[in-house]
């Protein structure tokens, strides 16, 4: 042991590969859907973070002589029903869908996540009395919950955000509890109580890094499905509030022009589409990158 | 039952002395006794073996110590488990896990599955060093590296996860995570049973090795004699949640006293005999929920007498510190080895 000690007083190191971070990177970029999807969610960040700056209208500005015009060289996505420029309305509700989505399902993870490690991790009485609660929330349509949660606490966008994010808690709990539940039997989680671990140490160091797999997998589809239930909320006068633009909204407002109008609804759907894609193929592509077990 | 106590090598200071620990799993279908009135003592720096079949207990017994024992459905209904004087079932869990890993660690069964798969080794080893020393994360990592160099791994591999590794480097890699933080007492759980002989032997030389270097006490739970003849100094034998057995290696290979004790030598092939077939022990072992009465191993015994299945045996002495279960076999006297029981 004295040798041990001695060795690090000299500062001896044997460090020499390159970090987790640029090796997934390295990994990922052997998916070119995967690639696809990150560069795709890294244009829209940035796109969504310089809006002032690309949109080649104000968002809210409305131009009445020009209204429903399908795409011309003045408007390049077309107008809608009061002349606002879809693309302009598109990419500022980029800022807004891509921060409902990824801070709502930030709430989701994070408090579902919580619930459902601990539900698993502790079983009994413990397990149950969690596990039932959130049977509950899962038996109310999570659109309907999250309206209840979004009526209860008033329209806005941080509302917004935590009414979608609660209302999706129970979908989270449930997929962690069942990864907790197994590998909480394997080897390695006693082997780590033997030395001296604590169960929360345990929990987040041991259990949570080797559920990762479905817990991604989940988080980019339900990046999607809070979008869309972000956009239900907006559609019902809850959630985002006219003019702003938020894609879901967009969306719906332009459903009732579907007929004789359909650009109205295309390209935020296209949009939504899009994001969701490339977030699901990024999702898939960091699920396998972030394996080690996987060949380099 | 508890006059095994104290009597045994009086002069070297204990430590570890387990007294008349009872652990049982309470199920919906009865109960296991699983361990029962269980007595084991460990001078420091000595090496105890603890031989027995599977179910016999074993396992139990080290979770036991370390206060490891699920609950539930475990419970432990009595008993006294001494470590450097203290009794380990009076600690609060804070004081445990300052215990686990600090003074008392474990070596797991399979190497395969005791490591987690999705941290580097170096890590897994740091995560040992930090949980029980105050150095630094990058000190931490460092000592990780020297570890891995004590077991005989390279240091390039230190950022390898396990996966990268084979069975045998991977047993180093729990054995140098068990030695970390220099414990007192090392619990090693059948530590080869899951490599091939040759990496087995390698195990089992390093590990005898590094034992010595850190003078650590050491409980080796196998159910290979072989294995014990190596490296123990005393052994217990369990069966069915006692210890029907207990001596000097020495005494106990020369002259094996209890039916059980004699039965697995007898099952044990010998390269200097001429057998068609092993002996093998009658029976089944007994059903942990619904123990015989009396002796537990009477209905397979050949020395049964009616009084086995009536009375619980005592542990007799029947020579300094050579402990058995049986009174029959206790008071047959010391010049009649069982047949097949002579051993070097």
């Amino acid at each position: 042991m004295n040798n041990a000690i001695a060795a690090a007083d000299r500062g001896y190191t044997g460090r020499k590969r390159r970090g987790t971070l640029a090796q997934v990177l390295f990994r990922l970029r052997k998916s070119p859907l995967a690639m696809f999807g990150l560069i795709f969610i890294v244009c829209l960040t940035f796109v969504a973070i310089f809006a002032d700056v690309l949109a080649p209208y104000p968002y809210q500005k409305q131009n009445l002589v020009h209204s429903f015009e399908t795409p011309t060289k003045q408007f390049l996505l077309g107008t809608d029903e009061f002349g606002r420029d879809i693309l302009s309305r598109l990419i500022y509700g980029a800022r807004i869908s891509l921060q409902v989505g990824i801070i709502a399902v930030g709430i989701a993870l994070i408090v579902g996540g919580m619930l459902g490690a601990v539900a698993g991790y502790y079983g009994g009485w413990t397990d149950n009395a969690i596990m039932r609660v959130m049977d509950v929330l899962l038996s109310i349509p999570q659109t309907l919950l999250a309206i209840a949660i979004a009526a209860a606490l008033g329209p806005g966008l941080f509302n917004l955000m935590i009414a979608v994010g609660i209302s999706a808690v129970p979908n989270y709990a449930r997929i962690v509890r069942g990864s907790v539940l197994s590998i909480r039997e394997m080897e390695f989680v006693e082997a780590a109580r033997a030395v001296g671990s604590s169960d929360l140490r345990i929990i987040l160091k041991h259990i949570i890094p080797n559920s990762m797999a479905p817990i991604i997998v989940q988080s980019t589809l339900g990046v999607a499905s809070a979008i869309l239930n972000a956009a239900g909320l907006s559609f019902i006068g809850l959630g985002i509030q006219p003019p702003y633009p938020e894609w879901g909204a967009m969306l719906s407002g332009g459903r009732q022009y579907i007929r004789d109008y359909a650009h109205l609804t295309l390209y935020p759907g296209l949009a939504i589409m899009l994001t969701i894609l490339a977030l699901n193929f990024l999702g898939d592509g960091l699920r396998d990158a972030l394996d080690p077990k996987l060949k380099r | 039952m508890t006059e095994i106590q104290g009597k045994f090598n009086p002069e070297s200071a204990l430590l570890l002395d387990v007294r008349d620990l009872t652990i049982q799993y309470v199920t919906d279908n009865g109960t296991v006794h699983a361990v029962e009135n269980l007595n084991l003592q460990l001078g420091r720096g000595e090496t105890l073996g603890v031989v027995g079949e599977t179910g016999a207990g074993k396992t139990t017994t080290a979770l036991g110590i370390m206060r490891l024992i699920p609950s539930p459905p475990g419970v432990v209904r009595a008993g006294e488990i001494l470590f450097e004087g203290e009794d380990l079932l009076k600690k609060s869990e804070p004081e445990m896990r300052a215990i686990r890993g600090g003074k008392i660690a474990m070596i797991f069964q399979d190497p395969m599955t005791s490591l987690n798969p999705v941290m580097t080794v170096d890590r897994q080893i740091a995560e040992m060093i930090s949980l029980h020393r105050s150095v630094s994360d990058s000190e931490a990592l460092t000592l990780a590296g020297d570890m891995l160099e004590l077991v005989g791994i390279k240091r390039e591999r230190m950022h390898d996860y396990p996966h990268q590794f084979s069975g045998g480097m991977k047993q180093r890699v729990v054995i140098a995570i068990a030695l970390a933080c220099d414990p007192g007492l090392l619990i090693a759980d059948e530590p080869t049973t899951a490599l091939d002989v040759t990496i087995q032997a390698q195990v089992l030389e390093l590990m005898k090795k590094l034992k010595q270097q850190f003078n650590a006490s050491m409980i080796l739970i196998t159910h290979d004699l072989g294995i014990v003849a190596d490296i123990c100094d005393h052994v217990a034998i369990m069966y069915a949640g006692r210890v029907v057995e207990y001596a000097e290696k020495r005494a106990l290979y020369s002259r094996p006293l209890h039916p059980y004790t004699i039965g697995l030598f007898n099952s044990v092939p010998d390269l200097d005999e001429d057998r068609e077939e092993l002996a093998v022990i009658p029976g089944l072992m007994p059903d942990p929920m619904d123990l015989p009465t009396g002796c537990t191993f009477h209905p397979r015994c050949t020395f049964a007498a009616e009084e086995c299945s009536k009375k619980k045996p005592d542990v007799l002495e029947v020579e300094p510190g050579h402990f058995v279960a049986c009174p029959i076999r206790a008071g047959l006297g010391l010049g009649k080895p069982a047949t097949g029981g002579e051993r070097k």
